[in-house]
């Protein structure tokens, strides 16, 4: 097979890659290959987003607040990611003497390995998928719960009390917002009508799902954000690390490259959380198309759908930030009464209008 | 709890974090509101300013070479001294009122016997000792100096790299007191 690529769309691109080392080594071998260059480029892909992240979340945050962040270290500050990271890469790992070895070491792992596994079935562009499965919707939900076991596991075996009230509260928080994220996602699932996530992008071809489904989706969208802010433990939701009553939460006791994984187990939560939101609500790769506007919608073709995908993402990410930046930390009643009492009868409501919409055909 | 109330709580908590979000918000599309200025760059005028955003040159009235000098307040304690006039000239009789106020042991006092052209015996300041390295600019010194002279400027660049050169005497070489303070 000739070699082909074109930035519009990778399915020829990988098709050759998959055809040409299935010509050259025996099938088991080949099947290997793929999956440690897919590993690898996950990896790589993973480390440089954290550095950009943490880069821009200070840029971000700084600006506002009034402030420069960081402009020292490289110009603009770029470099000044690159400096923290091999602060941390040349620390020294402290070992607790009462605290549970192997359940202290895995604990990171498990953090980090949870959003490699949901990140394998996200499409960044055409043909750019790592792993198509039919629920793809319920696979990402069902791994990305489990990152709460590593942030538990954290704090009960550090041994230490601020670890161990962290990680309890993250593992109510988690286990409450679960739900919400869960029923906004379910939402759209209704409105597309699978779980698989190249069939939802397909389905946003002649309008995005948060314009087709009006109201329940925007609903729907305003929920996932809240809640899965609080599932990734960031601020207001911060409540497993709060800084200002639990030093550090459920990583107190971390340090070094230890302590780095927990900290890029965080923006790649992130990452994934405004990835989920920009394929199912925002039409993931998919380019702003409306139906009948032929021409508007070539003109929107010519941006390749991977600058689409991570401009929606980034965007969402963004909003993230903002609200990270703006409000101020809720307690942990307050935490709950906003899941229990407004996140989750909401979000039944809305399931159900949702369901009535696409039953009478009410949708764009 | 009523659904009425349920529902207007909703919609209040909503405009509220709006209202939040709107701050934020357009703080980050106005970079040039930002109020930090950068330490060793604003020292001088004529520095090239790093600009971050072209916004910032546009913004026309709080243009960057303004907000870039750094401004010391009057008022602010770097550091003692004793004024001295053209004629260099003091107001310190050497009573030690500021040597007896300091908190710290900042201040010592060496005074000398002078004998004054009608034959009495005065006492006046052969050093007036100040160990910066010990002081905390509290200002009693110079509140409670009978004659006005102590004073503070707003000099603040202190860092030197052996701890006795912050003890500095305070008093000119040959200075004396002037005429009329007693």
């Amino acid at each position: 097979m000739a070699f082909s690529f074109s930035i519009y769309d990778f399915t020829s691109f990988t098709q050759w890659i998959d055809k040409s080392l299935y010509a050259a080594m025996p099938p088991f071998w080949a099947l290997i290959v793929e999956m440690v260059i897919i590993g690898i480029v996950f990896l790589g892909f993973y480390a440089l987003l954290g550095l950009f992240l943490v880069y821009a979340e200070r840029k971000i945050c700084a600006f506002m607040q009034c402030r420069v962040g960081p402009n020292r270290v490289g110009p603009f500050g770029f470099i000044q990611t690159i400096a923290d990271l091999i602060k941390l890469l040349l620390k020294e790992l402290i070992f607790i003497k009462n605290a549970d070895k192997i359940l202290f070491n895995v604990a990171p792992f498990i953090v980090i390995i949870v959003s490699f596994l949901a990140i394998a079935a996200i499409p960044f562009a055409k043909g750019l998928h790592a792993m198509d499965f039919n629920i793809g919707v319920f696979y990402i939900m069902a791994v990305s719960s489990m990152g709460v076991i590593g942030v538990l596991l954290a704090g009960w075996s550090s041994n230490n009390k601020y670890s161990l009230i962290g990680a309890m509260r993250s593992g109510a928080q988690i286990v409450s917002y679960e739900l919400s994220v869960g029923l906004s996602l379910i939402t759209i699932v209704v409105l597309a009508g699978s779980m698989q996530l190249s069939t939802i992008v397909e389905g946003q071809r002649d309008l995005w799902f948060i314009f087709k489904g009006h109201i329940p989706a925007i609903i729907a969208f305003i929920v996932f954000l809240i809640a899965s802010t609080a599932e990734t433990n960031r601020g207001p939701f911060d409540l497993a690390e709060a800084e200002s009553e639990l030093t550090a939460g459920f990583h107190t006791e971390y340090s070094g490259i230890r302590f780095a994984f927990f900290f890029l187990a965080e923006y790649m939560n992130m990452f994934l959380v405004a990835s989920i939101a920009a394929t199912v609500f925002w039409g993931g790769w998919m380019p702003l198309h409306i139906n009948g506007f032929t021409g508007f919608n070539h003109v929107m073709d010519f941006i390749p759908p991977i600058f689409w995908f991570f401009g929606k993402s980034f965007f969402i990410m963004w909003i993230m930030m903002w609200f990270k930046w703006t409000f101020p930390r809720l307690r942990i009643d307050q935490l709950l009464t906003l899941e229990w009492k407004y996140l989750l009868p909401i979000n039944l409501v809305n399931v159900l209008l949702m369901a009535l919409i696409v039953l009478m055909g009410w949708h764009f | 709890m009523n659904v009425v109330e349920y529902i207007s709580g909703i919609l209040k908590g909503v405009k509220s974090l709006l209202i939040g979000m709107k701050v934020t918000g357009s703080y980050f599309f106005r970079p040039w509101k930002i109020v930090t200025q950068q330490y060793p760059e604003n020292r001088k005028k004529d520095v090239k300013w790093f600009y971050f955003l072209p916004l910032w040159k546009a913004h026309g009235k709080d243009t960057p070479a303004e907000r870039k000098q750094i401004v010391m307040l009057e008022r602010f304690k770097g550091e003692l001294i004793m004024p001295h006039n053209e004629k260099n000239e003091h107001k310190c009789t050497g009573c030690g009122i500021c040597e007896m106020n300091c908190p710290n042991g900042t201040i010592e006092i060496i005074s000398i016997q002078l004998t004054t052209e009608d034959g009495k015996k005065k006492r006046a300041i052969d050093k007036h000792i100040y160990r910066m390295g010990m002081c905390t600019f509290c200002g009693l010194c110079v509140k409670t100096c009978p004659s006005d002279a102590l004073a503070f400027t707003n000099t603040f660049e202190h860092a030197v790299f052996n701890r006795t050169k912050l003890n500095k005497v305070l008093n000119k070489e040959g200075s004396t007191l002037m005429k009329g303070v007693e």
